[in-house]
C-alpha cells in the first residue's frame, strides 16, 4: 500500500506503463482525449467507467491492438520502460510478446489445449527443444490451476473446456511467453460467479510476477481485485488513484455518481 | 366483434398462409425433382444400353496364304496383311450362297471393321496361330448392335439403307446358332474415338479431362488462394481494392465462351501454343475457375472468427503467422469446397475449349499436355453430332459417365468439409 500512497497527478515512482497526451480517432470520431495515466509495475490497475467511455479502446492501445483497425489513429505516447511502444523503430511482435492479451469472451484455438499453450512459446522461440517446451506448458498449466484438472487429456481441444476453464486456459496461453504485462478486458464477464471467482484468485496470485490491467463492468470486482482504479467518462480519464481512494472518496462528482449506482 | 373474436380471425388467417406458403415451397421442390428425373431416366434409357456391345462368334482359318504369302512372318507385312479376306472367308464358310460380288460386301458388313484388328492383334501377339483354324469372338456391326438391342427395327433399317433382307436372314441365322452375343463393352471404357460406333470409347477423352484438369488445377488454386489471402486479409482498402473486387465479381459472370476467346487470342495466336492441347484448355479453364475460387476461399476466411485472429495478435504472431497458423486451416474446408464445385464446373465445360481447337478427332489417349487431346464434355458434343443412330446411346453413356465424375467431385466436396469443419 506504501506505493500507491506516492501516487499524484504527475506519476509514481514504479510505472511499467505511462500513457501521456493519448488522443485517439476512429475516423472523424474521437474516442480518447488527452489520456495520461501510470500503470504500477506489479500490481492491479483496472479501468471502469460505463459503456462506450473509451476504457476498452484504451486498454487495446497499450499493445498496439487498435493497429488492425484500419480506421483508428493515435496521437500522444505510451512509453513502457521509458520506451514510446509508438515509435518507429519498435517491432509490434515484440511488444505483444512483453504486453499479452486475454479477451472477454474465452477464444482458445481450435487446437489442443497442450498446443494452445505451446502457440507462443513456439512463435518467439522461446524453447528449445521438446523438453523446455513441455515445461513451458505444464508451468503455465499449473500456476493457472488447470494442470490437475486437464492433465491427462492435453490432446483435447482447448474448446472441449467449461467457460471457465477457457478463460484459465486462455490466461496460461498469455502467461507462456513470459508477458510483463497482462491486459484484461472483461475476463469474466462470460464467466459464471464461481468461475469469475476462481480467475480473480488467479489474479491475485499472477499479481506477484505480472502487471495486470483490467477492463470491468463489475464495481464489486474492481474494488475486490485491484490496488489502483482509473475511472473514465465519455472519452476522458476522469480520475484515477488507489482503487480504496476512488471507491471511498472520490475527488469527481461524476466518479461519485458512477460508483454509487446513479448511472452506468 | 370482440377484440378476442378479432385475434382468433388473424390468426387463423396467419395459419392459413403459413400452410399455404409450405405448399408454394413442396410444389417447387417436386417440379425440380421431377423434371431431374426426367432427364437422368431419359439419359439411362439410352445410354445404359451403350455399356454393351455384340459380338459374333467366327470360326476362323488363319490362312498362311492370305497374311504371310511368302512365309517369311516379316512384322510389316503381317501388320498390312488383308485381315478382311480373313474375316469374309470365315463368313462366307457359314454362307456359301454368298458369291457375287455385292453379296461378299454386304456379308462382310455384318462384322465391324473392328474385327480385322482382332484378327490383326491375335497374329501379332502370336505369328504360330497362322495356318490354325481359331474360334474367335469379334465385334459385330453397329447395325447387328442395334438391331439385337431393339434399337432399330428391321422396317428402320430398311428404310434407312442400313441392311437389307438378306442380311436379315444371316443374322437370324447367327442369332439362331447362338452365335451373336451381348457383351459388357470394355471397349468403350479402353477405346478412343472412332468413326465406327461400335469401335468407339471414352478413354482418350476421360485422359484429356484429367489433364486439363490437372493443368487447371495446379494454376488456379494457388492462384487463387493466394490473390483471396492478399485480398482479404493484407490489401489496403481503398478505391484500388474495391475496383479489383468488383471486377472479380464480374469475371465470375462472364460467359465461359469469352475465355475460350481470349484463350485463343493470346495462348494460342500470341504464345503460339499448339492447339488443342490440354496445357491451353487447363490454362482457359484456370481462368474460368479463378475467381470462382477467389471468392469462395474470400469468404471462407471471412467466415472465421475475428476473436481467434484476436488471440493470435495478442500473442504477437505476424500477420502472416496469424493466415499461416490460423485463418487458412480453419477456412480450408470452404476453400476446398469452392474450388471443387469450381473444378467440377471446369470439367464440364464445352464452349471455351471448342474455341482454342479441343474438337479434335483424337483416336489415342494423349501422352503428354502438349499433345492434341479431347475432353468429355466435347467427346459428347461430338458424338451428339454425328449421324449414326449408334451414336446416340454412346452420346447419352458418355454424359452418364460425366455426371459420374461430377458426383464423385462433389461428394469429395462434402466429404471433405465435413471431415475438416471445425467448431469454435
Amino acid at each position: 500500500m506504501l506505493d500507491t500512497m506516492t501516487a499524484t497527478a504527475t506519476g509514481i515512482s514504479n510505472a511499467i506503463l505511462r500513457a501521456k497526451n493519448l488522443d485517439v480517432f476512429y475516423g472523424e470520431k474521437q474516442a480518447l482525449f488527452s489520456v495520461g495515466i501510470d500503470i504500477p509495475e506489479r500490481e492491479i490497475t483496472a479501468l471502469i467507467g460505463p459503456s462506450g467511455c473509451g476504457k476498452s479502446t484504451f486498454l487495446r492501445c497499450l499493445n498496439r491492438m487498435n493497429d488492425t483497425i484500419p480506421s483508428c489513429t493515435i496521437r500522444g505516447t505510451v512509453e513502457i520502460g521509458g520506451h514510446d511502444i509508438y515509435a518507429r523503430d519498435v517491432d509490434v511482435v515484440e511488444l505483444r510478446r512483453r504486453v499479452g492479451m486475454v479477451f472477454q469472451k474465452p477464444n482458445p484455438f481450435p487446437k489442443s489445449i497442450y498446443d494452445n499453450v505451446a502457440y507462443g512459446p513456439r512463435i518467439h522461440g522461446l524453447a528449445a527443444d521438446k523438453g523446455e517446451l513441455d515445461e513451458i506448458v505444464y508451468s503455465c498449466l499449473e500456476r493457472t490451476g488447470l494442470l490437475g484438472e486437464v492433465r491427462d487429456r492435453l490432446d483435447a481441444p482447448g474448446t472441449s473446456l467449461s467457460g471457465g476453464q477457457q478463460q484459465r486456459l486462455c490466461i496460461a496461453r498469455a502467461i507462456a511467453v513470459s508477458p510483463e504485462v497482462i491486459l484484461m478486458d472483461e475476463p469474466c464477464s462470460a464467466l459464471d460467479p464461481i468461475a469469475t471467482a476462481r480467475v480473480e484468485e488467479l489474479m491475485e496470485e499472477l499479481r506477484r510476477n505480472y502487471t495486470i490491467v483490467i477492463v470491468t463492468h463489475n464495481m464489486q470486482q474492481a474494488a475486490r481485485v485491484s490496488q489502483h482504479t482509473a475511472f473514465f467518462h465519455l472519452g476522458t480519464l476522469v480520475e484515477w488513484g488507489a482503487t480504496e481512494q476512488i471507491f471511498t472518496s472520490p475527488s469527481d462528482e461524476r466518479t461519485q455518481g458512477y460508483i454509487t449506482g446513479r448511472y452506468g | 366483434m370482440t377484440r378476442a373474436e378479432d385475434t382468433a380471425r388473424r390468426l387463423k388467417r396467419r395459419h392459413r398462409a403459413e400452410k399455404r406458403f409450405r405448399l408454394y415451397g413442396i410444389g417447387a421442390v417436386t417440379s425440380a425433382l421431377v423434371v431431374l428425373a426426367l432427364l437422368l431416366g431419359t439419359i439411362i434409357v439410352n445410354g445404359s444400353s451403350a455399356f454393351t456391345t455384340t459380338e459374333m462368334r467366327l470360326t476362323v482359318f488363319l490362312d498362311p496364304a492370305v497374311i504371310d504369302p511368302d512365309a517369311k512372318k516379316n512384322r510389316d507385312d503381317l501388320l498390312q496383311a488383308d485381315y478382311g479376306a480373313i474375316v469374309l472367308a470365315a463368313l462366307q464358310k457359314r454362307f456359301p450362297e454368298a458369291t457375287g460380288r455385292s453379296e461378299r460386301l454386304q456379308l462382310l458388313k455384318l462384322a465391324s471393321p473392328g474385327a480385322r484388328d482382332v484378327l490383326r492383334d491375335m497374329v501379332m501377339a502370336d505369328p504360330a496361330v497362322i495356318g490354325k483354324t481359331v474360334e474367335v469372338s469379334v465385334p459385330a456391326s453397329d447395325n447387328i448392335d442395334l438391331l439385337r438391342k431393339g434399337k432399330m427395327t428391321k422396317a428402320q433399317a430398311v428404310s434407312g439403307g442400313k441392311m437389307n433382307e438378306r442380311q436379315f436372314a444371316w443374322y437370324d441365322k447367327l442369332a439362331a446358332d447362338g452365335l451373336v452375343r451381348g457383351t459388357f463393352n470394355t471397349r468403350f471404357f479402353t477405346a478412343g474415338a472412332s468413326r465406327e460406333p461400335e469401335l468407339a470409347g471414352i478413354w482418350s477423352a476421360v485422359v484429356g479431362s484429367f489433364m486439363t484438369l490437372a493443368v487447371t488445377l495446379v494454376v488456379a488454386f494457388p492462384l487463387g488462394v493466394a490473390a483471396a489471402i492478399y485480398l482479404q486479409e493484407f490489401a489496403p482498402k481503398n478505391r484500388w481494392t474495391d475496383m479489383i473486387e468488383v471486377n472479380i465479381n464480374n469475371l465470375a459472370a462472364v460467359p465461359s465462351i469469352v475465355f475460350g476467346l481470349l484463350g485463343l487470342a493470346v495462348f494460342l495466336n500470341y504464345m503460339g501454343l499448339p492447339r488443342s492441347a490440354p496445357l491451353v484448355g487447363g490454362l482457359v479453364l484456370a481462368l474460368m475457375t479463378l475467381p470462382t475460387i477467389i471468392i469462395a476461399a474470400r469468404s471462407a476466411m471471412q467466415a472465421v472468427p475475428p476473436s481467434i485472429r484476436d488471440a493470435a495478435v495478442g500473442l504477437g504472431a505476424s500477420p502472416l503467422q496469424v493466415v499461416a497458423h490460423h485463418v487458412l486451416p480453419l477456412a480450408m474446408p470452404g476453400i476446398l469446397t469452392g474450388s471443387i464445385i469450381g473444378m467440377a464446373r471446369a470439367l464440364g465445360e464445352t464452349a471455351p475449349l471448342l474455341m482454342i481447337g479441343m474438337v479434335a478427332f483424337i483416336v489415342d489417349a494423349p501422352t503428354s499436355p502438349m499433345s492434341p487431346a479431347t475432353v468429355l464434355p466435347v467427346q459428347v458434343y461430338l458424338w451428339a453430332d454425328s449421324p449414326e443412330r449408334a451414336f446416340a446411346e454412346k452420346t447419352a453413356a458418355a454424359v452418364l459417365v460425366l455426371l459420374a465424375f461430377l458426383i464423385v467431385m462433389n461428394g469429395l466436396a462434402i466429404y471433405l468439409r465435413r471431415k475438416f469443419e471445425r467448431r469454435w
